[in-house]
């Protein structure tokens, strides 16, 4: 499919408006104003500059891209589209003016604020970089100034050669992740180096300029030396026992890191982890359910709240009490009712398919939960209540009463849920459910049992969701109806679309992003899923298949490209024999 | 020795009667062909006796076991594969892929391995497409990938359900000569087809089914002079 070749003022104009819209949108939804106070180097960056500038970049890469071959004519696209990406941003000035700030103008009777709430002067502020309507047209001037070097930016992405592109995006990439986890960075650097240190790298949550520059050379240095092919070469030329023992070392190492990392980074952020691990494992589960047979199951929260409630009801000291358990000898119950009711909640949807699977899975979910609050089953868990007082995992004397110690507990689980998960896939029933996922027919003829092998996924991966549910009870120490509810299932749902179906480092990834990170930029709660969102849609676009996939599932969303279809001698089929 | 032994069988979509009364047998190492014309009830009865369908009276042997008190995936277990009307692969999977999942339910990893060997003598084109993603091979590839499939489960009895269907003319002719070697290895075949005059020019033996009951039953050579099969399936007046 050969396409043809768009007339240059159309790319200039499409990229510009493209990049423009984005900037404006993300001036009206509020966040280019919500950030303009987090300063992300010294004083003189902010975060919601860096918002509004984005898409301008985008402006300028995407015309860059398109004229890449001819570089003269491409810089000055970009440039062009760069000042057409300031279009929409100078329109949203001025309809501040006309009917936020100065009504009287154009004698408008109504505040369009009333609608827009951010519409504001601070809007305008930031969009005239500091000029305001009294120096309007300098302000507009600077912003078309910004808008095209800020696109020249973008096209140099695409234009430089490889290797000052990629110093430059490491460059510009590392010192803005640091900046926005300035938090997070300095918790770690106040473990490891002391409060000297911070210091001098950030001045109030923002990195210091000398601090940056310095990253900034770093990461240039580093991007533009990391050629990927010498490495992969280099690795390839060392003998095979060699490869295998420095993969074991590397893998050891990983694993050293992993146990000591609650220690480095500190409490707060080993309550991050302990979560990132929490949905690890459930999403395991549930990716089993979903990633490896098929069967989309929107109501999976129930089993994390099935797991819960049992680790709350067997053993808690408070009134509620049954058995008196400690933590380790509930754990197996947790599974045990994970598992029955995976059987039970899977024999009714047994023949159902598709999306009539995931509503009826939907509908179970809110069963479970209002099952939970209502006061029918109140004397047996508590009803609105809750169950409280829940103790802490013991083990060998020490208390499990912070999140450093809880880490262990699910990266333990998380491994055992990801060995259980290798076996199966790589077994018989793993198979089963591969093929019953592509299609049941043929499953069927070819002498798949389909009902024991849905309700057997089911069950596994219901225990999962259980086991997560019964130590994150332990963890809380005290558990309530409310909690359990559909935006846990679509968590878990969205954890392994983004990181990529059936696939066990993409469902880590996937947790990371979208479990970890919110965690770790609370400015961001209010936006949270605004940004999960975004995140979706760009995903759904760019890369279907999730971060991380598996390589069936890869396939088959991009069939009719298949990278291994190598072609053969055209002849009739009919003389191969 | 007879391999199968369908013994008076009678099977029901809800209310409606596809078989009544079908018996007919399988010697071991046969090539025995079914032809009937549309909706006589072919479809209906390799289905019952792969275990998808259950007959409401009347009685399967395989090797002298009844097969009524097993299901589908245990027939298959038994020994018998069947290759159903319209393919039946997995599109999405590549040809390799598809292959293995055939052996899904074995261990023997040697005998694997000869089997897959086997297809791809059989199939050469199967071998040069192995990482090709199924949905996307031509109609003949598919049936050829839908036989090895059904290959690879190491069966004993085959069951084809029009293997021919959709198929130019040089690949039919093609289709047979492969069934036919199928054969020469061992495997016993229970072919169903609408192309009598290739059916009845491979099988040993064929059955004439009309309307969920068996009219006739002979030598392939025999039903191949019969004049009512000559009029009605092979197209001569
Ligand atoms: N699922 C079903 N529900 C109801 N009736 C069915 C069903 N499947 C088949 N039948 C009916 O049973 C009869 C036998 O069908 P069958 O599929 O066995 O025919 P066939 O001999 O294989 O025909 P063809 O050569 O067209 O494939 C037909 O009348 C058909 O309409
Ligand atoms: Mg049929």
């Amino acid at each position: 499919m050969e396409e043809k070749p768009r007339p240059t003022w159309q790319i200039i104009l499409r990229s510009g408006i493209l990049g423009g819209g984005i900037a404006a949108y993300l001036c009206l939804v509020g966040l280019v104003e919500a950030f303009s106070e987090r300063f992300l180097i010294g004083s003189f960056l902010t975060l919601g500059e860096v918002m509004l500038v984005t898409g301008i970049l985008i402006a300028g890469l995407l015309t860059a891209r398109e004229l890449k071959d001819n570089k003269i004519l491409a810089t000055g696209s970009s440039l062009l589209s760069g000042v057409v990406s300031s279009l929409p941003l100078i329109l949203l000035i001025f309809i501040t003016m006309l009917f936020v700030l100065r009504p009287e103008i154009l004698g408008a009777t109504y505040n369009l604020r009333d609608m827009f709430v951010n519409l504001s002067p601070e809007l305008v502020e930031i969009l005239t970089l500091g000029q305001g309507l009294d120096n309007l047209a300098l302000g507009i001037l600077l912003l078309i100034l910004l808008s095209a070097l800020m696109s020249l930016l973008g096209a140099a992405f695409v234009l430089l050669p490889r290797r000052w592109s990629l110093g430059l995006i490491s460059g510009i990439a590392w010192v803005l992740v640091i900046g926005i986890f300035s938090d997070t960075v300095s918790q770690i650097v106040r473990q490891v180096a002391g409060q000297g240190m911070i210091r001098v790298i950030f001045v109030n949550e923002a990195l210091t300029p000398q601090a940056a520059v310095i990253i900034f050379a770093i990461a240039f240095v580093t991007g533009f030396f990391s050629v990927h092919t010498r490495i992969q070469t280099r690795w390839e030329g060392i003998p095979q026992t060699q490869q295998s023992r420095t993969r074991m070392i590397l893998l050891l190492a990983a694993f050293g890191f992993l146990l000591v990392l609650p220690w480095v980074v500190g409490l707060f952020l080993s309550q991050a982890l302990f979560t990132v691990g929490l949905f690890v494992m459930m999403c395991l589960g549930l990716n089993i359910v979903v990633g490896y047979a098929g069967l989309l199951d929107l109501g999976y929260v129930a089993f994390f709240a099935f797991g819960a409630y049992t680790m709350g009801i067997l053993t808690t000291t408070g009134s509620l009490g049954r058995g008196g358990l400690n933590f380790w000898m509930a754990i197996p119950f947790c599974i045990l009712v994970g598992v029955v009711w995976g059987l039970i909640l899977g024999f009714p949807v047994l023949r159902l398919r598709g999306d009539y699977l995931a509503i009826v899975t939907l509908g179970f979910g809110e069963i479970i939960r209002i099952l939970a609050l209502s006061d029918w089953l109140a004397p047996f868990e508590g009803g609105a209540q809750g169950v409280l007082h829940i103790p802490y995992p013991n083990f060998l004397g020490i208390i499990f009463d912070s999140p450093q110690y809880m880490y262990y507990v699910v990266i333990a689980g998380g491994l055992i849920a990801a060995f259980v998960t290798i076996r199966l896939r790589e077994s018989r029933l793993g198979r089963q459910w591969m093929a019953m996922r592509e299609d049941e027919d043929v499953a069927e003829a070819m002498g798949i049992n389909l009902v024991q092998t849905k309700l057997l996924a089911f069950a596994i991966g219901a225990s999962f969701g259980a086991l997560a549910g019964g130590v994150w009870a332990a963890r809380l120490g005290n558990i309530f109806p409310h909690s359990f509810n559909l935006l846990i299932s679509i968590n878990a749902l969205a954890v392994i679309i983004i990181g990529g179906m059936g696939s066990i480092p993409g469902v880590i990834i996937g947790a990371l992003v979208l479990v970890g990170m919110p965690e770790l930029l609370r400015e961001f709660t209010e936006y949270r899923y605004l940004m999960y969102g975004i995140l979706l849609i760009i995903m759904m676009l760019v890369r279907p298949e999730g971060l991380l996939p598996e390589a069936t599932r890869r396939r088959e969303l991009h069939t009719g490209e298949d990278e291994n279809f190598e072609p053969v001698s055209q002849q009739p089929v009919g003389s191969d024999r | 020795m007879s391999i199968l032994v369908i013994d008076n069988i009678h099977t029901y979509y809800g209310k409606i009667q596809a078989l009544k009364g079908i018996s007919l047998e399988v010697e071991e190492g046969e090539i025995v062909t079914l032809i009937g014309a549309n909706g006589a009830g072919k479809t209906t009865t390799l289905r019952t006796i792969s275990g998808l369908l259950h007959p409401r009276f009347g009685t399967i042997f395989l090797e002298g076991e009844d097969l009524s008190k097993y299901t589908a995936h245990e027939i298959v277990f038994k020994g018998v594969a069947m290759v159903p009307e319209g393919r039946g692969i997995f599109t999405r999977l590549s040809v390799q892929e598809n292959l293995d999942m055939g052996a899904y339910s074995r261990n023997d990893k040697a005998v694997i391995a000869k089997d897959l060997e086997l297809v791809f003598s059989l199939f050469p084109r199967l071998k040069e497409r192995r990482k090709q993603v199924a949905g996307t091979l031509s109609g003949g590839e598919q049936q050829m990938l839908a036989t090895g499939r059904a290959l690879m489960a190491h069966p004993r009895l085959l069951l084809l359900d029009e293997p021919s269907m959709g198929l130019a003319p040089v690949l039919v002719e093609n289709t047979f000569e492969t069934i036919q070697a199928i054969n020469d290895e061992g495997t016993t075949i229970l072919l169903v087809e609408q192309n009598a005059t290739m059916a009845l020019s491979v099988a040993d033996r064929g059955y004439v089914l009309q309307t969920g009951e068996i009219v006739l039953s002979d030598t392939a050579e025999n039903l191949k002079q019969n004049e009512m099969v000559q009029k009605a399936y092979l197209g001569i007046d």
